[in-house]
């Protein structure tokens, strides 16, 4: 079980409020990303979940129980944290075994579990280590090794990954992915890398100083962003945005056009322009092209286009692919 | 070729560092070696380094006139009573700032460390005057309290950077594992404080062990440790570098094991923070 409520809550420190009064339902077993630009009060909202920061007003539920008063240690959650947070002078062992130390199980059945989640993360080999003789990676396992043993009501993770390089990072965010598959554990991750959120997440909340701006699936916020700033958020390269003349005939205030929804071509178009930087990886070619009235406008295309510095390009937005904004940030 | 260069820097290093560490040790070596040389050879030039008539005797008459290990327990008293004390005091000063820093933790750590500018010379007479309204003078006690305040901020700055090395992370994970406040301590906090602890008490015996100028001052006979008892032989009856060396050499040694038994963890005390 791990359906988390919040209801009006928020968070204030000093004269300062980061969180202003905010609900949200956190399902049973569901993978929920947080995600938004740093200091949007994200990682702040986890640790309102975990209890490490007390909520200035309003209440949180964890499985319909009042949680809002009840220590960290008491409720049920397993934390993973940016920097790994590890016991350094305890042994792998020592470090998953802890928190069923803490809860007084029986060394049997602690040795069991332990070796268990030693299996599942192949850790099996380092458990006699000391956290100092581990890689990035591997630290990392054993911070989640930590979590899972617990069988906790749901899984925090704040910007787990953000220490780990590119290609290492890849590959933990499946072994994530596949570990909330395999225990169907509530999950709330935090991150700033929107790439993350849109491959992880069943849902994502995306948050702006402090304010939920909306929750859906990834293909929810991708196709019918709520307004400009998920929008922009949402979706790499960045979505293009026009205002002015342009937009004439579509009554809005603005426009928004996704790299991927301009259609390329060298001879003909609705939009000229230059080539300024084309950027070639096989797979995409993603264009920045110099437009004679709209600005730099960015462009993607399946495979190889090739084109470079100085060609020039023509673009035309895909009529039914364009997304309308009103003057006050809002779709429409 | 770069292999080459590296190897004769190193060598050179080498060589260099060794001179250094000799040029530092020298006066200890000389001192020992003094010490088993008679009194006449101890004086004589050119001095003879390794060849001469070694002799006991100069140890020997050092303890016929003074109570060796009267002074000896006294400095023992005086550098763990004062470093005890002040670990008491520093222990959770350090930790709060450490933990729980406010707008002005940086500037009352700037204020502490301030007092160690000051020429201790400047307040000897107010506090000698105080120690003889208390009854403190020549007394261990006092003394203890003396080597405590002013090795004080000391401590408490290698307390600081110690602690401040230790993530709240860490605490944190530990309180989402389950553990109440007496387990974080217990289980995480103290394993992880202690070798930190360990370099501040070992540095501040040896820094309490050697401070001459308070001990010298504040004591005549009953309370007197073991720097009290070298200045004993450095005068009255004209210089005898001989005996002079023995009982110098007695009241090191002690310090000077100590300090060769635990060299790693005060190294690691004193460059904890810088490297990392």
């Amino acid at each position: 079980m791990g359906h988390i409520s919040l209801n009006q809550i928020t968070k204030t420190f000093g004269n300062v409020q980061v969180i202003p009064p905010l609900d949200l339902e956190i399902r049973d077993g569901e993978f929920i990303v947080f995600v938004g630009p740093s200091g949007c009060g994200k990682s702040t909202l986890l640790r309102l979940i975990a209890g490490l920061e007390d909520v200035t007003s309003g209440e949180i539920q964890i499985d319909g129980r009042q949680a809002t008063e009840v220590p960290p240690a008491k409720r049920g959650l397993a934390m993973v944290f940016q920097s790994y947070a590890l016991y350094p002078h305890m042994s792998v062992r020592k470090n998953i075994a802890f928190p069923l130390k803490m809860a007084g199980m029986e060394k049997s059945e602690i040795d069991k579990r332990v070796e268990g989640a030693a299996r599942v993360l192949n850790l099996t080999d380092y458990l006699d280590r000391r956290p100092g003789q581990l890689s990035g990676g591997q630290r990392q396992r054993v911070a989640i090794g930590r979590a899972i043993v617990r069988e906790p009501a749901a899984f925090l993770f704040d910007e787990p990954l953000s220490n780990l390089d590119a290609a290492l990072r890849v590959n933990m965010r499946l072994e994530i992915s596949e570990l909330h598959n395999n225990l169907e554990t509530t999950m709330i991750y935090v991150t700033h890398d929107q790439v993350e959120a849109m491959t992880m997440a069943d849902r994502i909340v995306v948050l702006q100083a402090g304010v939920i701006e909306q929750v859906g699936t990834p293909l929810e916020l991708y196709s019918q962003p709520r307004n400009i700033f998920v929008a922009g958020f949402i979706g790499s390269p960045k979505m293009n945005f026009i205002e002015g003349d342009a937009v004439g005939h579509s009554e809005a205030a603005k426009i928004g056009i996704r790299p991927e929804h301009l259609n390329l071509s060298t001879s003909e178009g609705e939009w000229a322009g230059t080539v300024n930087v084309s950027e070639h990886l096989g797979s995409d070619t993603f264009l920045h092209v110099q437009t004679e009235k709209l600005g730099t406008l960015t462009a993607r295309a399946d495979g190889e286009f090739p084109v470079r510095h100085g060609d020039k390009v023509f673009l035309t937005p895909q009529e039914d692919k364009i997304h309308r904004f009103g003057a006050d940030g809002l779709s429409i | 070729m770069a292999r080459n260069v590296t190897k004769n820097r190193k060598l050179a290093m080498t060589v260099l560092a060794w001179a250094i560490g000799i040029l530092i040790f020298f006066p200890i070596l000389w001192t020992i070696l003094t010490s088993f040389k008679t009194e006449a050879e101890a004086i004589a030039s050119p001095p003879s380094f390794l060849f001469f008539d070694w002799t006991l005797d100069n140890y020997r008459e050092v303890q016929e006139r003074s109570n060796y290990f009267r002074h000896f327990s006294n400095s023992v008293i005086i550098s763990l009573g004062s470093t005890i004390l002040g670990l008491a005091i520093a222990i959770p000063a350090a930790w709060s700032m450490a933990f729980v820093p406010g707008r002005r933790t940086k500037d009352v750590l700037m204020w502490m460390l301030s007092t160690k500018m000051l020429p201790p010379v400047g307040v000897l007479i107010p506090i000698y005057l105080i120690f003889r309204d208390t009854g403190l003078l020549d007394t261990l006690t006092g003394l203890t309290i003396v080597l405590m305040l002013i090795n004080l901020p000391i401590i408490i700055w290698m307390l600081f950077t110690y602690f401040r090395e230790i993530p709240g992370e860490i605490l944190e994970a530990a309180r989402m594992d389950g553990a109440g406040l007496k387990a974080e301590i217990i289980h995480v906090l103290t394993p992880m404080a202690v070798p930190g602890i360990a370099s501040t008490l070992l540095l501040n015996i040896i820094l309490a062990w050697n401070e001459a100028f308070w001990t010298l001052n504040l004591t005549a006979a009953k309370a007197a440790p073991l720097t009290a008892f070298i200045a004993s032989y450095s005068s009255p009856e004209g210089l005898f570098y001989a005996k002079l060396s023995a009982a110098s050499t007695m009241a090191i040694a002690p310090i000077l094991i100590l300090g060769w038994f635990s060299q790693k963890q005060l190294v690691r005390g004193l460059t904890f923070g810088a490297v990392k």
